[in-house]
């Protein structure tokens, strides 16, 4: 079996020789460098510009301005596209803004011989505003007469949604009349997320050339075929005229599934004549230029009988937008449906989202996709309901948790197969959850220690939502290795690996004879909408099933003709074997055969689509123990453990290590990172990684990551999505845990040491 | 690639004093873990430097003079004051301060002279060499002159270095460490590569039966705008059994200091955190010192 | 302006011309080709550029290439042994699985050759302690540390016999 085996990745050695080449790595030299102003204000317009000495600095090739752009207004975020205009994604920016929307807008660039001089013409530029107000929480940004962000949206609402789900049982008719019936205990509550940042360790640069008329970008990012797209759509030019080629990244997490600066670039190479351009983003840059994790606040109230059944919910979610849409109202959507979708309610549920444009820097992509945010809201609240009425906290979730055979009443997603449950009694029986809720109650002093838990749903790619379309793409070589060819991205996850384990499976041959291709060039690799939403290893893993299927085939038919006597071919230990289990041929000599036969040579190959229609829910739960000290506000993590069921594991070993990354993740949304702004001028003001606050390994307890595995009869080998959901439920899992050992509540993250000593002064502990 | 007019490399102390007199405009750069990264923020872009990097031979090292004071030269990294035979043999709080400043790489470049050149109240080791009283040696033109560590400190950012002024020793008088055990607490958001969001140490000298505070120096980073005594705090416990100088010494400690509101930290939470930590500080030095506590 | 910087570099003796203002971070990618030194802030706070300098660990970004006259730099690509083996060190990170995206392996590796070189055994708190200037977002450091202490301990065996 090739899957389940935990191989070592198929990139590692290139990894830690240095080997490995990143976008920079491959940077011809001498280079254009490019380089961009940002605005010094967050909300307005640029009036005028005078650039002329900073054209004038010697070395410097080209200023290009907001006035120079083409007027073409295009969308940023991965998705796929859609045919449909009113499925279309938001297409609100240009290349550079003369409207200002964030603090550090791109208002011009500079292409210089290198790059001391692009800054210092950067500084040559004069520029001349109109200030509006600034606003960054929606609050202010949907107050009368403050300006519209976007002419588009007046009221500065991107968008809004209300869903109710049908009322079961003749009782109520509606979900409010459930929330105000005296029959069941009413609870509500209000819990907020704040503004993250991906902190993938490789910034995202690119560099931009022309050739043949045509424009290579070589970028880092995990969507290649978007990303060339996207820049048709900016510069007006068919998709044709573009390739995009994507090396190994230094990790994405969400960020580079968005289209961030490769229009700008693409445009600067046509602007100097198809010279190599370089555009650089520096840390900095990639803070307050490119995406985040969108703030959201939650309002909830649910309405619980006395057994502890949920009868009803109603969630409402405000999602800050920033600037620019993004993602824009998906994000809040799926938060809330996510919400929705991890408990049952009896009765119905309504919810509500809305998405408004601010003065931060956009938020977008980041791994969860939403559901980090309502996981902190439905894990605190269930925690907060289960406290007040005296519950166990673990029976109440697993009581009210999506059902096996559940169907999503909108989008028909249905849970193929589930392990929630015995996630539960897994994490439980490793941190001792009786003994140390026993141990840890009613604490007294300056340091507590606590014991708490979340869990969570997630689903698998995006259908019905959006397309769900992948195609792969087998060669045989001539000693009967075979060459894998995709469109799906690795970023880091390990795709290359799964996916060479899984032609390996589907062919019949070890995965040591696949040879994966991991650059993708947008001229040579099949299509495929890349790394995100857990997609991969779920709807590529389809499409790598079925054209492994058609591949092996082929070889068997070949050798069929070869051995027109043999029954029943089958693939053995790299050969050709018959019913009996009888060697007849190795697969480099058929391959050799197929190459070079005078009576029929045929080059094998096997490429084919796979659209899939199809979704299914993985689940997992943390839980941790916790130590507080109460006087400094800190919080420690003693031990923590996520359990997950991401049914079948392709690989145990990366399962695992995934499983560990978003932990620390998760441990960091909950404990100290934030972005942080000036509120009167917009300003990010910790946008570095000495103040943006990324767990170092001393910040960390041991990482524990367990699975139960399950065989989910949607999955391709009975996988299913494992990227982002290690990092959902963490948060909530340490303030249940802090809860406990306190008896305080937090319902807004992070749970910084300030945050922490504030709500113990609050709480009369301090 | 950093945007600097020109780049000096001293040859000696006193080449170094030469270079920036013929160029009063210059900046010396020594680990050049602030320098350059201000240069990259374009605070110093287009500077000149002149690089003292290479003096370790005039301005590395620790050594033990005869009367039994520790002298430190400027350009000894973090991870030099940290594994210092004579560090921890006579102040090894200064170097367990020390080690705690960034992260590993960066003790490794990050030289102690420039922890106090800098003049950041955050700087790991200054509270540590405000409480020893240290004195630092400096030499310009007209020679070396001594500065005591409590008249450096001019502001923010700013210390008692005329122009063409080097320092070129950090002198821990006997007096000052002898029979004393310290404690410094870094408080901060991480546990590594991050800043103070206060620093504290605390010296203390016990009685012999070890029951009594005979003597202590509290010193803060991040309690003001330059690192700062505490001594009303510091009268407050002399004297004292150890528990009750415990006792008091948070709430004697916050007539000395004056923190401010930054977006990183509010002042109520640095007066908190001065109340809270400075009695633990305490504790742990007279633990150190051979205390029950 | 241009200076000749003479200095070893992975066992090599290396004479080239190098402008005054480059960080050596520069000097080993641009001019030397040396990329698994990588760029992820450029201040000295990620640890992506890490190289030993005379054996000592230093962040690359925030070190003038001038400042290297005379001294002995290594990197990843000097790690493999004669015949292209990788070392324990870059063993251990493979078996241990302690690379994923990879951008801050190389560095990382550097620190362990220091800590694996020192000849001392470290507890688990001390490792952590040791690799704190490296940031990782993918491997939350477990697989790191786990790959950092099994070269530790292997080569503390072969030192043992």
């Amino acid at each position: 079996m090739e899957v389940g085996r935990s191989i070592p990745r198929v990139d590692a050695a290139d990894k830690v020789t240095g080997r490995a080449k990143y976008t920079d790595d491959l940077c011809p030299h001498p280079v254009l460098e490019a380089a961009v102003l940002h605005s010094t204000i967050a909300n307005g317009w640029v009036k005028s510009m005078d650039i002329s000495e900073a054209q004038a600095l010697p070395g410097v090739v080209k200023v290009l301005t907001c006035f120079d752009v083409p007027d073409i207004q295009y969308p940023t975020p991965g998705h796929p596209w859609s045919v449909e205009a009113a499925h279309q994604d938001v297409a609100d920016r240009k290349l550079l803004n003369r409207r200002v929307r964030i603090y550090g807008d791109d208002i011009a660039a500079v292409v210089a011989e290198d790059l001391i001089t692009a800054h210092r013409a950067l500084k040559l530029i004069r520029v001349e505003y109109e200030e509006y107000p600034v606003a960054l929480e929606p609050e202010g940004a949907m107050a009368e007469g403050f300006p519209p962000i976007h002419e588009e949206h007046p009221d500065n609402v991107l968008a809004r949604m209300d869903l109710r789900t049908p009322i079961r049982g003749g009782e109520f008719e509606t979900v409010e009349d459930v929330l105000s019936s005296p029959k069941f205990r009413q609870f509500q509550g209000h819990y907020e997320t704040q503004q993250v940042q991906h902190c993938h360790i490789e910034n995202p640069v690119s560099f931009a050339y022309m050739e043949s008329g045509r424009i290579t970008v070589v970028t880092s990012t995990q969507i290649p075929h978007i990303v060339r797209r996207v820049i048709g759509q900016a510069l007006g030019i068919g998709w044709g005229s573009i390739r995009v080629v994507k090396p190994y990244i230094g990790g994405g997490f969400g960020n580079k599934q968005e289209v961030l600066y490769e229009p700008l670039n693409a445009w600067l190479t046509t602007q100097v004549g198809g010279r190599c351009v370089r555009l650089d983003v520096s840390r900095e840059e990639t803070f307050q230029n490119t995406r985040s994790r969108h703030p959201i606040s939650f309002d909830v109230a649910a309405a619980v009988d006395e057994d502890g059944t949920l009868m009803a919910r109603y969630c409402k979610a405000v999602s800050n937008q920033g600037g620019y849409a993004s993602h824009g109202n998906a994000i809040v959507a799926n938060a809330v449906t996510g919400y929705r979708q991890l408990y049952l309610d009896q009765i119905g549920h309504h919810a509500q989202a809305l998405t408004v444009y601010t003065n931060r820097p956009a938020p977008g992509a980041m791994r969860g996709y939403g559901i980090p945010q309502c996981n902190f809201a439905s894990e605190c609240f269930m925690e907060d309901i289960a406290r007040e009425m005296g519950l166990d906290p673990l029976e109440f979730r697993k009581k009210n948790a999506m059902p096996l055979g559940y169907v999503d009443p909108f989008n028909g997603i249905t849970c193929h197969s589930t392990a929630l449950r015995e996630c539960i009694d897994k994490g439980a029986a490793y941190i001792g959850w009786d003994e140390l809720r026993e141990k840890y109650k009613n604490q007294t002093g300056p340091v507590r220690r606590g014991v708490g838990m979340a869990c969570f749903s997630y689903k698998t790619g995006v259908y019905p939502i959006s397309l769900e379309t992948s195609s792969a793409r087998m060669v045989l070589n001539q000693d009967g290795t075979v060459q894998l060819h995709l469109g799906a991205t690795e970023i880091g996850q390990g795709g290359d690996t799964v996916f060479s384990q899984m032609a390996a499976q589907a062919i019949g041959i070890p995965t040591e004879d696949v040879h994966i291709i991991s650059f993708q060039d947008t001229d040579t690799a099949p299509f495929d909408t890349g790394a995100y939403a857990s997609r991969q290893t779920y709807v590529t893993g389809k499409a790598i099933k079925k054209v492994g299927e058609e591949f092996r085939a082929k070889l068997l038919s070949y050798a069929a003709e070869l051995f027109p006597d043999a029954d029943g071919l089958t693939i053995l230990h790299r050969h050709i074997a018959d019913g009996s289990g009888e060697k007849l041929i190795s697969l480099a000599d058929l391959a050799l055969n197929a190459f070079y036969s005078l009576e029929h040579s045929v080059h094998i190959t096997a490429e084919d689509t796979n659209h899939c229609k199809d979704n299914t829910f993985a689940f997992g739960c943390c839980f941790a123990e916790v130590e507080v000290d109460i006087p400094v506000g800190k919080i420690k993590v003693l031990r923590i453990v996520n359990v997950h069921d991401s049914g079948r594991l392709i690989n145990p070993q990366l399962a695992e290590a995934q499983v560990h990354g978003g932990m620390s993740m998760g441990l960091g949304y909950a404990l100290s990172e934030e972005m942080k702004f000036d509120p009167k001028t917009g300003r990010l003001l910790n946008g570095n990684l000495l103040d943006y606050k990324l767990p170092t390994a001393m910040d960390h307890p041991e990482l524990k990551a367990l699975f139960v595995e399950t065989v989910d009869p949607s999955g391709p080998f009975g996988n299913k999505a494992l990227g982002e959901p290690p990092a959902i439920p963490v948060a909530p899992a340490v303030r249940n845990a802090v809860l406990y050992a306190t008896g305080v509540a937090v319902n807004s993250l992070p749970m910084s040491p300030q945050h922490m000593v504030e709500e113990f002064q609050r709480g009369g502990l301090i | 690639m950093y945007d600097i007019q020109s780049i000096y490399q001293a040859t000696s102390v006193d080449d170094a004093i030469r270079a920036l007199q013929a160029d009063p405009s210059a900046l010396v750069i020594a680990g050049g873990t602030d320098v350059l990264i201000k240069i990259r923020e374009g605070k110093l872009a287009g500077c000149s430097l002149v690089s003292i990097h290479n003096l370790t031979g005039e301005l590395s090292g620790v050594t033990l003079s005869p009367g039994g004071d520790v002298e430190i030269g400027p350009l000894t990294t973090f991870r030099g004051v940290t594994f210092s035979d004579v560090i921890r043999q006579t102040v090894p709080v200064l170097g367990e301060a020390a080690d705690m400043a960034g992260g590993p790489q960066l003790r490794a470049a990050g030289t102690i002279g420039g922890n106090v050149c800098n003049g950041i109240t955050s700087a790991d080791t200054a509270s540590t060499l405000v409480a020893l009283d240290a004195v630092l040696r400096v030499r310009g033109p007209k020679g070396e002159r001594d500065v005591p560590i409590s008249e450096w400190y001019q502001g923010v950012g700013r210390v008692a270095l005329a122009p063409y002024e080097l320092l070129v020793k950090i002198i821990i008088p006997r007096d000052n460490y002898a029979g004393y055990t310290g404690h410094y607490i870094k408080y901060a958001q991480r546990a590594a590569m991050d800043i103070a969001t206060l620093g504290v140490s605390c010296l203390v000298k016990l009685t012999d039966d070890k029951k009594t505070v005979d003597d202590a120096a509290l010193a803060f980073g991040v309690a003001g705008p330059v690192p700062m005594r505490a001594p009303s705090a510091e009268a407050a416990v002399r004297g004292l059994p150890i528990e009750e100088a415990i006792a008091v010494i948070g709430k004697a400690a916050l007539a000395d200091v004056n923190p401010r509101t930054s977006w990183r930290a509010s002042k109520e939470f640095r007066i908190q955190l001065i109340e809270e930590l400075s009695p633990r500080a305490l504790r742990e030095a007279a633990r150190k010192g051979g205390a029950d506590v | 302006m241009i200076e000749i910087l003479r200095c070893t570099v992975n066992n090599k003796p290396v004479e080239i011309g190098i402008d005054p203002r480059e960080s050596l971070a520069d000097t080993l990618r641009e001019r030397l080709g040396l990329t698994s030194v990588k760029k992820g802030c450029e201040v000295g706070e990620c640890g992506a550029c890490t190289v030993l300098v005379d054996g000592e660990a230093i962040d690359s970004c925030i070190y003038l290439s001038v400042w290297a006259q005379g001294k002995t730099i290594l990197t990843v690509e000097g790690l493999q042994d004669p015949d292209g083996g990788l070392s324990p060190i870059q063993r251990a990170f493979v078996e241990e699985a302690a690379v994923q995206c990879g951008f801050c392996t190389p560095g990382i590796i550097m620190s362990a050759v220091e800590i694996v070189g020192s000849g001392k055994q470290y507890t688990r708190d001390e490792l952590r302690k040791l690799i704190s200037g490296h940031l990782c977002r993918c491997t939350g450091y477990q697989n790191i540390l786990n790959a950092v202490e099994r070269a530790v301990n292997e080569a503390h065996k072969f030192v043992g016999k």
